[in-house]
């Protein structure tokens, strides 16, 4: 167990700010082991960068870096996202 | 840059400092005005925002603690000693003094009255914020959802809104505290860390298909939604909300 992993909650700001919507009851797949899974509950790892893995298996979900005037994400390890709109 | 809230875009507002409570000698609750503010839901939280006169920024989330009150927002902020925006929000900022701050955000860790119990909440240090808003919220909306809240705190004095605890105990309320690290004399209730033991003790049992908040330091709610789940809760009804390792 990591002490620096935070859940997907922390970073629901940052989300609505890319997404323009609520994405922590968004539910997402895991493209590893396939489990569906609100996003508020994905372990959460911020360094440089914020690394989203799967609660279940671990898989990378995502990554996202942040500057002042740009948001890169990579959504390679999520099959799926399912949002309310 | 604040503006007018917009449905789904969040946008930074101007919040109005307009009341400071000493909670704890580590902890204050700090009370502002958002005059655009949309309303929130219990456990919700907001990103707060200051700016440094070389334009340096530094953004951090805190957990709303008041139930829904016209445009007054209350945050209960601990004071990290190291920390970059804590020390400034507990020890500098003025009551008439303004910060930036966006929300609500979050939807996942969040209880509404009408969701209904039993329910259980766990709390470790000031993990008890978005609890207490629930809590509120219950209180406020007459909610009689059979509420239990285990709460754990290094000591008597680290023991955040103890009084109104106390108050709103009773009406299907009920709390209960553990002190890890020291007890006041004549102590009777728990002096350790939550455990299986002391979740089964206190919480409903799986045949009841209670629902689970549990909110503190990283470690505190591994070690919590680990034994729920050894005690043959189901882990979709329980929701966490981690703080990381420094929030108590």
């Amino acid at each position: 167990m990591d002490e620096l992993m935070l859940d997907g909650n922390a970073i629901g700001g940052l989300l609505r700010e890319v997404f323009a919507v609520e994405m922590t009851t968004a539910v997402g797949t895991c493209g590893d082991c396939g489990a569906p899974g609100p996003v508020g509950a994905v372990h959460v790892y911020r360094g440089a960068g914020i690394v989203l893995r799967c609660p279940h298996c671990g898989n990378m979900l995502a990554k996202i870096v942040k500057s002042d005037s740009r948001v890169w994400i990579d959504l390679t390890g999520i099959r799926a996202l399912e949002v309310t709109i | 840059m604040a503006g007018t809230a917009v449905p789904g875009r969040l946008t930074w507002q101007l919040a109005e400092l307009v009341e400071v409570v000493v909670e704890t000698p580590h902890v204050k609750t700090i009370a502002f005005d958002v005059p655009s503010w949309p309303g929130h839901q219990p456990g919700q939280h907001v990103d707060v925002r200051l700016t440094a006169e070389d334009g340096y920024q530094a953004e951090r989330s805190y957990s709303i603690a008041s139930a829904l009150d016209g445009t007054r927002v209350a945050l209960t902020v601990q004071r990290l000693d190291d920390g970059e925006v804590s020390p400034y929000l507990t020890d500098e900022l003025r009551p008439g003094e303004k910060i930036e701050l966006r929300g609500p955000i979050g939807g996942y860790f969040v209880w509404e009255p009408s969701e209904g119990g039993p329910l259980m909440l766990v709390a470790g240090g000031s993990g008890i914020v978005p609890l207490m808003a629930m809590i509120r919220t219950r209180a406020a909306a007459g909610n009689h959802a059979e509420t239990r809240l285990l709460y754990s705190s290094r000591s008597e004095d680290d023991v955040i809104y103890r009084d109104e605890l106390e108050r709103l105990s009773g009406d299907g309320l009920r709390v209960v505290h553990t002190l890890t690290d020291s007890q006041p004399p004549g102590w009777t209730g728990y002096a350790r860390r939550v455990d299986a033991e002391m979740l089964a003790e206190v919480g409903p049992r799986p045949a009841e298909r209670p629902r689970f908040y549990a909110c503190g330091p990283t470690p505190f709610v591994e070690a919590v939604a680990e034994a729920l789940v050894r005690l043959g809760h189901d882990s979709l009804a329980i929701k966490t909300e981690r703080f990381g390792p420094t929030g108590r």
